[in-house]
């Protein structure tokens, strides 16, 4: 039995399954962001600490999780375009930049209204939120970048290189409460110490993650249907698509 | 988690602006971002015909 890796790298046969997937992954984000803002408003106890100032981090946590993933895919994907010089791959990371920006700016403005009942303070540049605000920066850079060039290919090569190069500022960002006195807490979920927090507050963070995550991919993949649309609009597949969806 | 009233739970504990400031602007620009995906793949399909 052989295997055609490639069947779904071509415009043409990927465009029916992206519309498919996203169906399934939003319905799939649906149920879990239920499932987590259950959990988060309605079993979560309230912080000793911080009151119900805390529940921000439902949300907080998440995006900002998602704002550094999204980045590393999106780095990803235009590397495999340079290196394969895949049509698809470009069209991906050109798809994935807003929904990352979306999530940064997301993880800031919570960030910021979290920071304020428990800091005192709506912004202070320490190097979490620096690193973090760069991160939109480079999402904002990229789709400036793309948007200012005509030939889609070429756009495609040069936010590759953009993405990767911006790619180093992922790990800063989460090694940042490591490597400097920060303001910004330190991890509470890690891969090599028990969570700090209360086992339903993780539950439930965890579950809007993967909320969050689904999210994502079915936004991404509704826009990369966009991008292939315009790009491929002379292709046959193009034209029947668009003719069945009037 | 009991909150007892709908007022208890609106007010969060007297950070009722912080919390339900960030989830409204988050639900806000997720459903923006969908508007906007709607409305471009509108677009594709109106350029085609």
């Amino acid at each position: 039995m052989s295997i055609n890796w490639f069947k779904y790298s071509s415009p043409q046969t990927f465009f029916p399954l992206a519309g498919k997937l996203a169906l399934g992954f939003g319905l799939l984000a649906l149920l879990a962001c239920g499932m987590g803002l259950y959990l988060g408003f309605f079993v979560a106890p309230t912080d000793a600490q911080q009151g119900e100032a805390y529940r921000i981090i439902f949300i907080h946590v998440p995006a900002a999780w998602m704002s550094m993933f999204l980045y590393v895919v999106m780095a990803f994907w235009g590397g495999i375009g340079l290196a394969f010089n895949t049509r698809l791959s470009g069209m991906m990371a050109s798809a994935i930049a807003p929904t990352g920006a979306l999530f940064t700016f997301i993880a800031l403005w919570t960030g910021s209204f979290w920071g304020k009942p428990t800091w005192g303070t709506w912004w202070v540049w320490d190097a979490r939120l620096t690193s973090e605000l760069i991160l939109l920066f480079l999402y904002f850079g990229f789709m400036a970048l793309q948007a200012s060039i005509d030939d889609p290919r070429r756009a495609d090569r040069a936010g590759a290189v953009l993405a990767l190069v911006g790619v180093v500022n992922v790990p800063i960002i989460y090694f940042s409460v490591k490597w400097w006195n920060t303001l910004h807490q330190g991890a509470s979920v890690s891969l090599t110490k028990a969570p700090s927090m209360a086992a339903t507050m993780l539950t439930g963070m965890l579950i809007m993650s993967f909320g969050f995550w689904f999210y994502s991919i079915a936004a991404v993949l509704l826009r990369a249907r966009c991008i292939m649309l315009v790009r491929e609009r002379s292709a046959d597949w193009a034209g029947q698509y668009a003719r069945g969806a009037a | 988690m009991s909150w007892g009233s709908l007022d208890n739970f609106l007010a969060m504990g007297g950070y009722g602006l912080y919390v339900w400031g960030s989830y409204a602007v988050t639900l806000l620009l997720i459903a923006a971002e969908l508007v906007v995906l709607a409305r471009r793949k509108r677009n594709a399909v109106n350029r085609i015909q």
